[in-house]
């Protein structure tokens, strides 16, 4: 049953592969426009902590919700969409290799993605789509907000489909080899990014583009909010997924041991992508028009992913305790000790998974059916998702720069950066406590998310919340110094430290590890059982929507200040 | 495939915790009927007067009974709309007794938007072509703020009024 296992990666001179410099170049365009949306999107950030704290109004006409939906298109899409791409061709690039063809193709996916980006932010800086990253029906924007981001969408299937292609070569030249785990990971994050961005795919261009045009009078707004929701839940798990591929293949390397177990990682993988898509309701909860039988069933779906991830909580203290001990610190906790604290690849990362406990149980409580309705749409979810995305994920991200663009760009990670990035990551785990805390509170005060300061008539529960906008603003004024600094050790790690060769990191698996069993590389039964499960959480419902459909919605847009 | 002694004693652990926890949940949405609000009633946005309740006459806080109370609102950017008074000026404030059984019914002509009694479980989105209605049994007294908690657009952080529990 079980297949030969790989030799381990230090035995193979196949593994690591090189990176040559056009694959670099290539890579690090995606992370180029990573780091330029952190820098814009987070001085959006800061723009509105300042206009939320009540003492501050935005210059020359700027809308809050302008700024708003730059600040949500421009990080939640754009700079984790390219950071991931870019790390993951890096990680199959390292793993199973990129032909000249491949390569090229790659370069229109880029291209396809930076145009779409462009249009986007351009229609969101003149004004013309101040509909934030949700884009609600029936608020039109402009056309070319939705062409953008379709484009952006079909730019990420090109590279998904390059990935899969990647493995598949790799696959035909090592008959009878299990995939390398990290390619293996890669490829199961590009399934589920695909199949759950069809949703958002077809919502833009069957309903949103021939509307926003004037082709379609009404568009059907639950439909287009399910499909969005569809998409909605899985791109947390695309964010996340990547940190997770760090935790459990580069993370042991960074700390001196082994991989926990190659195939629970796998499997994890697996569990994550059959219960990251069919839960797309949960967003929903407190919604008129859908069945709330069907609502709670997806809540359970939802709840299926506490699986993995207490699979994968494990794996990480065992991957820590098990390096301890070989290391020969005893006691029941003396293996905490020799964590390298002082290296920055491992601590911002560390910190990402502490931040994930408060996150995770936050998401507990945002899912559970009846008591969404606590918290639904107050800040508290703001707070949620800025420790889940903006902490766990991009903490992780910036563990990941630390290596991956020095190794990029022929240059080292000096002990200068390091320590500068040990700065960083507590400005941010400071400032992000702070803010995260207040949105947290004031959000179960009742405060709503998504609103530009306002005093409501000067009620006393208005005047409550000031105090946590207050703190708000201080944290997030600490975050964007975090930014700032992030962005200078960019640079610096881009263009200016000395010359070398910086480590990838890739972790091995123990010489006396079990073999990884052949069933879990069964790609096509995971499909299917992903499909079945979408289908059975889906099918109903959305029958029932289109049955129960009332009129469809005209456009507006003078709302948002067009007309 | 090779499951660690202590990995399977955290795992079902942890699966059965979350088991306990989706029952308690269940049984609290099917036997106790806390639901979030999904009606599935339709109406069509453009036409809500077709609909007795949001006719201009029946907008705002109706008494029906001894402690049972409907509130009827139409919501649009950036207004909730609770009727008018005697003098004929819009009413931005609504009281109730504490205690008493409240039926809120909720409608947009327009865009989707929020309502949300702050620091209260009413908390419903108002999406066009469905009312939104959920009854609560108002317990807690004291001065609410009623807010739209689902951007709408420019004047979205404008929309409010209040809502007043006495003793």
């Amino acid at each position: 049953m079980a297949i030969p296992k790989l030799d381990v990666f230090e035995n193979n001179s196949r593994l690591p592969l090189p990176i040559e410099k056009k694959e670099a170049n290539l890579y690090m365009s995606f992370i180029y426009v990573a780091f330029i949306s952190l820098f814009i999107g987070g001085l959006m950030g800061l723009l509105q902590v300042l206009v939320r704290s009540g003492s501050f109004t935005l210059p020359w006409g700027i809308g809050y919700y302008q700024i708003l939906t730059l600040h949500g298109v421009v990080l939640a899409l754009v700079l984790t969409t390219f950071f991931i791409l870019g790390f993951q061709y890096a990680l199959m690039g390292k793993t199973v290799g990129m032909s000249a063809k491949q390569r090229k193709v790659s370069w229109l996916a880029f291209w396809v993605m930076t145009i779409g980006t462009a249009m986007t932010a351009a229609t969101i800086l003149v004004g013309k789509a101040s509909v934030l990253y949700t884009f609600y029906a029936p608020l039109k924007a402009h056309p070319a907000f939705y062409i953008g981001l379709a484009l952006v969408v079909v730019g990420s299937w090109i590279a998904g489909f390059v990935n899969w292609r990647q493995l598949y070569v790799w696959k035909k030249d090592h008959p009878g080899e299990k995939s390398p785990l990290l390619a293996f990971m890669v490829t199961i994050n590009m399934i589920m990014w695909f199949i759950a961005s069809i949703g958002v795919a077809v919502a833009v261009l069957v309903q949103f583009i021939p509307w926003s045009l004037g082709y379609a009078e009404t568009i059907n707004v639950l439909v287009s909010r399910t499909l969005f929701w569809y998409f909605g839940h899985p791109l947390v798990y695309f964010w996340l997924l990547p940190a997770y591929m760090a935790w459990y293949a580069i993370i042991p390397k960074i700390i001196g041991g082994k991989i926990f177990s190659d195939s629970l990682a796998r499997l994890s993988f697996v569990l994550f992508l059959f219960f990251s898509i069919p839960v797309g309701f949960h967003h929903q909860l407190t919604e008129p028009g859908i069945d709330p039988t069907w609502k709670f069933i997806q809540v359970v779906l939802t709840f299926m992913v506490v699986i993995p991830s207490l699979m994968t909580a494990f794996s990480m203290f065992a991957t820590f305790e098990i390096t301890g001990r070989k290391k020969g610190f005893g006691g029941l906790f003396g293996w905490l000790k020799h964590l390298p604290w002082k290296d920055v690849r491992f601590l911002a990362p560390f910190i990402g998974m502490l931040a994930f406990i408060p996150g995770g149980a936050g998401g507990i409580i945002n899912a559970s059916h009846q008591m969404n309705a606590v918290v639904h749409n107050t800040i508290w979810v703001t707070g949620h998702f800025h420790l889940t995305v903006a902490t766990t994920v991009i903490l992780t991200f910036f563990g990941i720069t630390y290596w991956l663009v020095p190794h990029l760009t022929g240059r080292t990670l000096t002990k200068e950066v390091n320590r500068l990035g040990i700065i960083q990551t507590f400005v941010w785990t400071i400032g992000m406590t702070i803010m995260s805390g207040a949105m947290h509170i004031q959000g179960l005060l009742g405060a709503p998310r998504r609103s530009a300061y306002s005093d409501y008539g000067g009620s006393e529960q208005a005047v409550e919340w000031g105090a946590y906008q207050m703190a708000q603003a201080i944290g997030g004024t600490i975050l964007f110094i975090g930014i700032t600094l992030m962005v200078y050790i960019f640079i610096k790690l881009t263009f200016f430290s000395p010359k070398g060769e910086e480590e990838f990191p890739i972790a091995e698996e123990e010489e006396n590890a079990p073999a990884t069993p052949m069933w879990l590389e069964n790609w096509k039964l995971w499909v299917a059982i992903t499909v079945a499960l979408i289908l059975f959480a889906y099918t109903i419902p959305f029958v029932d929507i289109i049955q129960n459909s009332p009129p469809g919605s005209p456009p507006f847009d003078w709302p948002i200040g067009n007309s | 495939m090779h499951l660690h002694k202590f990995e399977k004693l955290w795992l079902l652990s942890g699966v059965g915790a979350l088991a306990l926890f989706l029952v308690i949940l269940g049984f609290g949405a099917f036997y106790l009927g806390t639901h979030p609000q999904s009606h599935g009633i339709t109406i069509d946005p453009a036409n809500i007067e077709a609909e007795e309740a949001f006719q201009p006459e029946n907008l705002g806080l109706t008494k029906v009974d001894d402690d049972k109370y409907i509130v009827n609102v139409v919501a649009t950017a950036f207004n909730y709309d609770l009727g008018v008074d005697e003098d004929g000026n819009a009413v931005k404030n609504i009281k109730i007794p504490k205690g008493s059984t409240v039926l809120f019914q909720v409608v947009t002509p327009d865009v989707v938007h929020g309502f949300n009694i702050a620091g209260t479980n009413v908390n419903m989105m108002v999406e066009p072509g469905f009312i939104s209605s959920m009854e609560v049994e108002m317990k807690q007294s004291g001065e609410f703020t009623l807010l739209c908690n689902e951007y709408c657009g420019v004047g979205h952080h404008m929309m409010f009024a209040t809502v007043e529990v006495y003793e």
